[in-house]
């Protein structure tokens, strides 16, 4: 049991008919197995956060699960940083001495974690350079959670040998998969459902929350969610609900934050502030990374969610989104594709016009929102639960090790 | 025909009991992708039978409750991202259960894009969407634990089963027992003898909601049958 009380039968009632049962069905075919899991943090970031309840999850139903971290010092972790941004397509530099530093960390951790599991999933390129010291027994498996469409050649080049290396690969969508010798296999992220950031909130809740944030929820809210960046196309989402506001009387939330690591946050976050200054009816929040239950508040209260990014990793605003029961309507890239199915859980655009157009179609037809809202959650339900993304592992447990 | 000396319904004490699987998929990228449709063909002509698989039948598991405008990857990718709204009606309306194997399956789908291709230049291509993806389904059927002797414990089981269970017996198992057949009705039919019972199971459309609306619509006509063979004040 986790700390905070929830068990996998806390699943039950949110979860499609069957799935619990199904799920300690499937744990006799893998009780007792070792599977391990490595990445660079306990804290902060999607990976965390999905494994902080993962892994609880898998020792309830008698796998044997561990969660081990690399440890590194900062040099490392500039390096690891600069490969994040490289394999996602941005130039970086790589001099000799931080490719030696990489590989030099990762020893020292083979050599402290002495890893060993009937399967071993490293999960991001932090950790890939252990498989050199892998054992002889049990399956090594990378999972990649970033978006590998567009890598830099050589980040990639000198990142492949290690992945080769490996009995199989995982990644969140076909489009990040790449040419090597190793069988590749799609797993969706998913969301917890119990999570602050997804759990059920009471009208009253939601109220308090917008209230401290100063939203006031006397007509239609659109809101996004999301970093400020510009990928995420905040300016572009601000042009659309100006083409919406002249038939449709609408606030306008763009909630995001996390500029920590990004130096160019800041700057887009100014460039949006003054993009919606003088509308009392754009809200840009700053909110910190921690504030779940706010985000939480806002898609609640939400009428319409937009997610209209030109770039995406997966997106799983979308998910959440969803789950609550919105409509959704996201850019036409990444995961939001996988998550929205057009015309029936919302709609993919590929202009500011298609947002401005679609988000109109929608306050115009109330009925098709809620109907789009319900089918959305059902979607999530089915598709995008931990309880889902824990199958697919112990699915993958059962075919490496069988 | 209901047995109220038997407790049951006749036939019942020969037939075996009906064993309830779930299943679990493995989805592999393939590494090969299309980005027109005469691509799309070549590739459909390569790939493995799983791949022809997982992008016909498998998308009732991957979509349980809500069902695409169009009824396969192919027909939706060609709609979506091509923007070719004639061939995506011609492939949508192939029936991946009409066809004994995956290789004739292929080569229905083949054949439509071949015959739309030849008439058209330049070949429709993907312009600012994303490319098709090949993938395949590997399944690994999986004890569900829930066993039925009658037709009411039939109901009860499938009223809770995990949704990858109707797949695997209502859909997936007209391609493994390769006679059309599927294991719901051939139990219903051959074990329980309730032919006609099978045959009107047989003809629900799996189109019309995915699986939650199979399971909805299977038991809804269980029901009826046990309400007709039950005499008003039984229970």
């Amino acid at each position: 049991m986790s700390p905070n009380g929830i068990t996998i039968e806390s699943y039950r009632e949110v979860t499609p008919k069957g799935t619990v049962d199904f799920l300690l069905r499937l744990s006799d075919r893998v009780r007792g197995l070792r599977f391990v899991h490595i990445n660079s943090t306990k804290f902060g970031g999607g990976v965390a956060e999905i494994l902080t309840r993962l892994v609880p999850m898998m020792n309830e139903l008698g796998v044997k699960a561990e969660w081990e971290i690399i440890e590194g010092d900062p040099g490392f972790f500039a390096t690891t940083k600069a490969f994040h941004n490289a394999l996602q397509g941005t130039e970086q530099v790589f001099s000799e001495e931080m490719l030696e530093h990489y590989l030099e960390i990762n020893r020292k951790n083979a050599e402290r974690l002495r890893v060993g599991g009937d399967l071993v999933l490293i999960h991001d390129p932090q950790p890939a350079a252990l498989i050199e010291a892998r054992p002889t027994e049990g399956k090594w498996v990378w999972r990649c959670h970033i978006d590998l469409s567009t890598p830099q050649r050589r980040a990639w080049a000198f990142l492949r040998r290690f992945v080769a290396r490996y009995d199989a690969a995982i990644f969140s969508l076909p489009a990040f998969a790449q040419h090597l010798p190793i069988p590749q296999f799609l797993v969706y992220p998913s969301i917890d459902p119990l999570a602050q950031k997804n759990r059920r909130m009471s009208k009253k809740e939601i109220a308090n929350i917008l209230e401290a944030l100063r939203v006031q929820d006397d007509k239609p809210i659109l809101l996004q969610v999301s970093r400020f960046d510009r990928f995420k196309d905040p300016i572009g989402v601000i042009n659309a609900y100006r083409m919406v506001k002249r038939y449709y009387d609408v606030r306008l939330v763009l909630a995001g934050g996390g500029a920590g690591d990004d130096p160019e946050g800041d700057k887009v976050l100014a460039e949006v502030r003054e993009a919606a200054a003088h509308d009392p009816d754009v809200h840009v929040l700053d909110l910190p990374s921690t504030a779940h239950l706010q985000i939480n508040a806002l898609q609640r209260a939400a009428t319409i969610v937009i997610q209209k990014s030109t770039r995406e990793g997966f997106g799983l605003t979308v998910a959440e989104a969803m789950w609550k029961g919105k409509p959704v309507i996201g850019g036409d890239t990444g995961g939001i594709t996988a998550q929205i199915i057009y015309g029936v859980t919302g709609y993919t655009v590929n202009s500011v016009e298609g947002a401005a157009h679609w988000i109109r179609h929608l306050l115009g037809n109330p009925q098709l929102a809620q109907k789009m809202g319900e089918a959305g959650r059902e979607h999530v339900r089915q598709n995008f639960l931990i309880t889902r993304h824990l199958r697919d592992y112990l699915s993958l447990l059962v075919h490496l090790t069988r | 025909m209901y047995n109220p000396r038997a407790g049951g319904y006749v036939g019942m004490e020969q037939a075996r009991p009906f064993v309830f699987f779930g299943c679990i998929e493995l989805r592999e990228i393939l590494g090969r992708r299309a980005r027109d449709e005469r691509e799309l063909m070549e590739g459909l002509e390569q790939v493995s039978p799983g791949s022809v698989y997982h992008h016909t039948h498998g998308v009732f598991l991957h979509q349980p409750t809500v069902t695409s405008l169009f009824q396969n990857d192919f027909a939706d990718w060609v709609a979506s991202q091509i923007r070719d709204e004639v061939l995506a009606e011609r492939l949508s309306m192939v029936d991946p259960f009409q066809f004994p194997s995956l290789e004739e399956l292929r080569d229905e789908l083949v054949s439509i894009i071949d015959q739309h291709i030849s008439t058209l230049h330049p070949v429709p291509r993907v312009v600012f969407g994303d490319p098709f993806f090949f993938l395949q389904s590997s399944l690994i059927p999986v004890p569900t634990g829930l066993e039925a002797r009658t037709l009411a414990e039939f109901r009860h089981c499938l009223a809770d089963v995990d949704a990858s269970a109707i797949f695997y017996h209502a859909l997936d198992a007209r391609i493994r027992r390769r006679e059309g057949e599927e294991d719901f009705t051939y139990w219903i039919g051959q074990g329980l003898g309730q032919v006609a019972l099978a045959e009107e199971i047989r003809r629900i459309n799996p189109y019309l909601g995915g699986l939650e609306q199979m399971r909805f619509q299977i038991l809804r006509v269980i029901d009826a049958e046990l309400a007709r063979e039950t005499p008003s004040g039984e229970s």
